[in-house]
């Protein structure tokens, strides 16, 4: 996996002696195009790796920031080819993780799911209700090509299970840092530093903290606990309510607070 | 035709291909327990004893097994002495709430109170299940948050006044539909924030392993006394056994004591709403195919996308995009004949049941009395056609109303 363009990334990333940005971003929002203009802002603005998410009608794990976005982009005839598409015209240098539910892509079909979006640029894929162990023959599937799996860690993950998640996961760990919905809250969790030390006895991959992350403090406070941050529907909130410019200035807020020292 | 052996169906929580657990991380170890629990009560013949006293004592059980002589005539099946065709009513309408849920609510709130979780959240459509929550959430202590799309909360004032007033509290949903696939969605959000205390109450044979056999090995309650009455009363087993599917709880309910009856015929009976070919209908068995919802794989009301269709019933109960996976299972082995009945077909029967027999149907019931209606002239002699009636019709009485122009 050493040449895998997350694990460069990451290599880069630890280089300089800091943590990750990983913006998500719902594909179609706020429309078809800004959203291509988007990705590219993220990347300008200085994200490590971006997420990019394939609207699905019925968002269990997402709170109302995202659950508009993604209602919104369906609205607009966003399809899963459509987001391949957008990411293929996109070009990022960096690494494009693509984040959805199980349906779309079985809907897709999965090998051809993977062919394409590897094709396209992306490689990894999140999915939200795919935990490990839930279907083998997929996870197989996923692992016999070049798109890295990405697993999700949450807070009631038991010590059995995080030994078998991390077993199967390739490119990073995503770490639910809060039981919930994704959705900005006032402040990061106190215990976020525990709960990556945790994950990190049982794995050697990167361990990125997200939900709930939603201002520069919080960034700059994930960041020195985890080795990458997620942000989410604090950006979408943004591009939704002011607009693409006012989105790229909160990620270069965030792309400081990534680089900031510890005091 | 060669039928797999049926009794060992769940492994690692599947049916075949189907179920599964597809759910986000959080809500793994609160399902892992869940399941261990409901496995060492199913075990545990103090659970049963409870369970079964509050059954008859709280909830009214057996409920009577009914014959219907003169909806059977309707049918054209009817007359004759030797030979004659013989229509049976199983009675969950006469349950404590007015349906079949409670059977379901009871066993869930035993086994959260075995996990110490004394907050209980559920999803309702009509509102039938949440108000057999809310029931045993009184009965028990619990405190008790029901999710209702704003659309249904509009349709069944009522239902929700009958929550309130045993204490629960009812959340509109706004999203999507502002249905009962966007109440679950709610609830599961709910779940995913609070599962370190709460229970969650699932309706129907639907969502992550193990809901579909928790809920199941619940409402199989229906199927074995059934099973007994009928046995006891003609000598002989029913040659047919019909229910509607929606989620699928009360069908599979009935089912499961005949599965093994291979002569038995068993009939799930869907909603057509418009019309199959309207695209307006619940009917994922016959126009659905598989994907992953609420949890499990399953037959599934989809677009090329793999975006979730919207459902249409003029029952609100079976106004669902998805079906519960061992239905899945038992439609691809053959096992159960699942068939579509309209909305129109259904406010028939309904109309049918009232006038003949004096039972005001449920909807959803009157779905499976329809079916049983369109068979009409193809009934042979000797035929025992039983019908899980699961739910009473006051519910629907004013909506029955106001489709068909009565004044009120």
């Amino acid at each position: 996996m050493s040449d895998h363009p997350i694990a460069a990334r990451w290599r880069e990333v630890r280089g300089e002696g800091r943590a990750a940005l990983i913006p998500y971003l719902t594909a179609g929002f706020p429309t078809p195009g800004a959203s291509l203009d988007a990705l590219r802002l993220a990347e300008a603005a200085g994200a490590d790796v971006v997420e990019v998410g394939v609207p699905f009608s019925d968002p269990l794990a997402d709170g109302p920031t995202i659950q508009r976005s993604t209602q919104a982009a369906l609205e607009q005839g966003m399809t899963t080819g459509g987001v391949l598409q957008q990411i293929h015209d996109a070009r990022l240098r960096v690494p494009v993780v693509i984040m959805t539910y199980l349906n779309p892509v079985l809907a897709y079909g999965l090998e051809r799911f993977l062919r394409d979006a590897h094709a396209a640029g992306a490689s990894g894929l999140l999915l939200t209700d795919f935990p490990a162990g839930a279907d083998p023959t997929l996870e197989r599937a996923v692992a016999a090509s070049p798109v890295a799996l990405i697993r999700l860690i949450a807070p009631t993950t038991t010590d059995e299970r995080l030994a078998g998640a991390v077993r199967g996961a390739s490119g990073f760990i995503y770490l639910i840092s809060r039981l919930g919905v994704t959705g900005a809250r006032d402040r990061i969790p106190p215990d976020l530093a525990e709960q990556v030390a945790r994950v990190r006895a049982v794995t050697a991959l990167p361990i990125a903290a997200g939900f709930g992350i939603s201002t520069a403090a919080q960034v700059r406070a994930a960041a020195r606990a985890a080795d990458g941050v997620v942000v989410g529907s604090a950006l979408v909130d943004v591009l939704a309510t002011a607009g693409l410019a006012a989105g790229e200035r909160l990620l270069r807020e965030f792309a400081r607070a990534v680089r900031e020292r510890d005091p | 035709m060669s039928i797999p052996k049926l009794v060992e169906r769940a492994v690692d929580g599947r049916f075949g291909p189907y179920g599964g657990r597809y759910v986000p991380e959080t809500l793994m170890a609160a399902l892992e327990e869940l399941a261990r629990v409901h496995d060492e009560a199913k075990r545990d013949p103090t659970f049963w004893a409870e369970l079964d006293a509050l059954l008859r004592d709280y909830v009214g059980r057996p409920t009577p097994l009914t014959e219907a002589p003169r909806l059977a005539a309707e049918a054209g099946v009817g007359g004759g002495v030797g030979g004659e065709v013989r229509v049976l009513l199983k009675r969950e309408d006469l349950n404590h709430t007015g349906a079949h849920k409670i059977n379901n609510t009871l066993g869930q709130a035993l086994l959260a109170r075995r996990m110490g979780k004394r907050r209980i959240i559920a999803e309702t459509g009509a509102g039938q299940h949440g108000v057999a929550t809310a029931t045993v959430c009184a009965k028990f202590g619990l405190e008790c948050v029901v999710y209702m799309g704003e659309e249904d909360m509009r349709r069944q004032r009522l239902n929700v006044y009958r929550m309130e007033l045993m204490g629960a509290r009812v959340v509109p949903v706004t999203a999507g539909t502002r249905t009962l696939k966007d109440a679950t969605n709610e609830a599961l959000r709910d779940w995913v924030t609070n599962v370190t205390t709460t229970h969650y109450i699932i309706g129907s044979v639907v969502g992550p392993d193990p809901f579909p056999r928790v809920v199941r090995d619940f409402q199989s309650v229906i199927g074995r006394e059934a099973r007994a009455q009928v046995l006891e009363r003609y000598g002989r087993l029913p040659t047919t056994v019909a229910a509607c599917v929606g989620g699928g709880s009360n069908a599979l309910g009935i089912f499961h004591a005949f599965l093994d009856d291979r002569e038995v015929e068993l009939v799930g009976v869907e909603a057509a709403g418009e019309g199959l070919a309207s695209g307006r209908h619940s009917a994922s068995l016959a126009r659905g195919r598989p994907g992953v919802f609420h949890g499990s794989l399953s037959y599934l009301l989809q677009d090329g996308d793999g975006q979730v269709q919207p459902a249409h019933s003029v029952s609100a109960g079976l106004d669902y995009p998805g079906v519960g996976p061992e239905h899945a299972y038992l439609k691809d082995t053959g096992r159960v004949l699942y068939v579509a009945v309209t909305d129109q077909e259904a406010l028939a029967a309904f109309a049918a049941l009232s006038r003949l027999e004096g039972i005001l149907p449920a909807l959803e019931s009157a779905h499976a009395v329809a079916w049983v209606l369109g068979r009409r002239g193809n009934w042979r002699a000797g035929d025992l056609v039983l019908i899980n009636l699961s739910g009473r019709g006051d519910k629907d009485v004013a909506m029955v109303a106001e489709l068909t122009g009565a004044k009120l």
